[in-house]
């Protein structure tokens, strides 16, 4: 297991800025709902997205506690080092 | 001081611009006096009734009706109590007999909405070790009851068998439970679940399967038990939950099992102890409305022609209908911006629909949801499509006919 915060942030970034109504200017503190105008549906549609990039599982419960790119990230990495 | 509604200022604005859009709040419409199944009075104006859910047209069953008077008569209007406490009389287990006898099953749970019957089995069932993987597009009864539940939640792609079975393979959780949640048919676009494909993952993976049959249940099967009659996969289903509050055109909500352990989850089921039973009038109708059911399967057969015909004359207006012909049919639009003023403009010249709006809507797209009845007529039919035709004109939403 080699991802750190920073490369998943990283790549979360790349993923998000292939929405062309993303910010061109984010980075990991980013707020995803209200930096990024995202509601909760397309939240949890993200995320499925980065678990199928990075072959993760993020349950929902998760998500309760996640504001910002980086938390994601965090998230991520935790879950990915448990398993 | 914070104020306790500045929360809902987002709220507002959107409601405000939906409501200056179209002149009227879409969310607060009154139907002043039910004509029939069919048609009412909305703004004092006979109003084709093309969104209500009464798929069979039983709200207003003469049998049922009849049937809640004499219930009405001899145990009176109430029952003042859980299910656990003093809220079962003999017309409740009466009730859950006919059930799960109607679905071939062991024993059924009876609840007083469908929304608890999602919210209480979910919840009760998956506890903090376990795991609930769900549709992505899951009703939001599903949604709350995963919320209420301790489990870890997991969603997979709509109606997608091979990303269900791609999470489930991710989890590294040998020792945990899995329970999957699938609806036979899905309220907002009418697509049904590909049921057969879905029964052959879980038992590949040992997983148990939930099917909500709320909008399947008297609508798809020879006998109407739902998606998974349907596609003769019924023994894979561990659990199969719905309501009352369509086919049957009553209130209240089952779960249906052939697992002996649903006698325990009576009692370990808040949404089922801590709330009133449902009165002895509606448990009388709705027994009553299934014996409708089950003696007029014609009803069945009219209400797929029915759908049919609805579909076929969108496709040929040049409205973009689901794909699959089901009782729930959604004209899906590009824009709210179309979507508001046509939905009005429907409203005004005597059809009723329900508006969605994203993100209520799966793709962030608005729909103008249909859903069609076995007692609609086929002139119903045709006079709602010429309607169409002309609101979608009027309001500059973009035809494209299929090439003949």
């Amino acid at each position: 297991m080699s991802e750190t915060v920073e490369s998943v942030s990283a790549l979360i970034i790349q993923k998000l800025l292939a929405n062309p109504k993303v910010p061109r200017d984010i980075d990991g503190n980013c707020k995803i709902m209200e930096d990024l105008a995202f509601d909760s549906l397309a939240v949890m549609n993200f995320v499925m997205e980065v678990e199928d990039s990075l072959d993760v599982s993020v349950p929902l419960d998760k998500l309760a506690d996640i504001r910002t790119i980086n938390d994601l990230a965090a998230c991520i990495v935790d879950l990915k080092n448990k398993g | 001081m914070t104020s306790l509604f500045s929360k809902f200022e987002g709220l507002a604005g959107a409601l405000g611009s939906v409501v200056a859009a179209g002149g009227r709040n879409p969310f607060a419409v009154v139907i002043e006096k039910p004509v029939s199944s069919t048609v009412g009075i909305i703004e004092g104006r006979e109003t084709l009734l093309f969104g209500t859910n009464n798929y069979l047209g039983l709200s207003q069953s003469e049998r049922a009706i009849k049937a809640a008077q004499a219930a009405a008569e001899t145990c009176g209007v109430g029952t003042t109590g859980s299910r656990i406490a003093n809220g079962t009389q003999s017309l409740h287990r009466h009730l859950e007999r006919k059930i799960a006898d109607f679905f071939k099953r062991r024993d059924a749970m009876v609840f007083s909405t469908g929304y608890q019957a999602n919210l209480g089995m979910i919840s009760a069932l998956a506890g903090k070790d376990d795991y609930l993987i769900l549709d992505a597009d899951s009703h939001a009864s599903i949604y709350d009851g995963s919320r209420l539940s301790a489990a870890q939640v997991i969603r997979f792609r709509h109606n997608s068998p091979d990303d269900l079975y791609k999470r489930l393979k991710r989890l590294d959780a040998p020792n945990s439970a899995k329970l999957i949640v699938v609806e036979g048919i899905y309220s907002m676009t009418g697509n049904v679940a590909p049921m057969a494909e879905f029964a052959a993952v879980k038992r590949e993976t040992g997983a148990y399967l939930m099917v909500d049959e709320a909008h399947s249940f008297g609508v798809l099967g020879e006998h109407g038990r739902g998606a998974a009659e349907a596609e003769g996969v019924e023994a894979d289903v561990d659990f199969v939950v719905g309501t009352f509050s369509k086919s049957l055109g009553t209130v209240g909500g089952y779960c249906v099992s052939d697992h002996p352990e649903l006698e325990l989850v009576r009692l370990n089921c808040r949404p089922y102890m801590f709330t009133a039973s449902l009165p002895p009038e509606v448990i009388a109708a709705t027994g009553a409305a299934l014996e409708d059911m089950i003696a007029q399967p014609e009803l069945r057969r009219q209400l797929m022609d029915n759908a049919a015909h609805l579909h076929a004359g969108f496709t040929k207006l040049g409205l973009n209908a689901s794909k699959r012909v089901s009782p729930v049919i959604a004209v899906t639009l590009e824009t709210v911006e179309q979507a508001i003023p046509m939905w009005n403009r429907l409203l005004e010249l005597g059809v009723y629909v329900n508006l969605s709006l994203p993100p209520a809507t799966p793709d962030s797209r608005p729909l103008l949801r249909c859903s069609v009845m076995a007692t609609h007529t086929a002139a119903q039919i045709d006079q709602a499509l010429a309607i169409f035709g002309q609101a979608a004109v009027e309001c500059g939403v973009p035809l494209q006919p299929e090439a003949a």
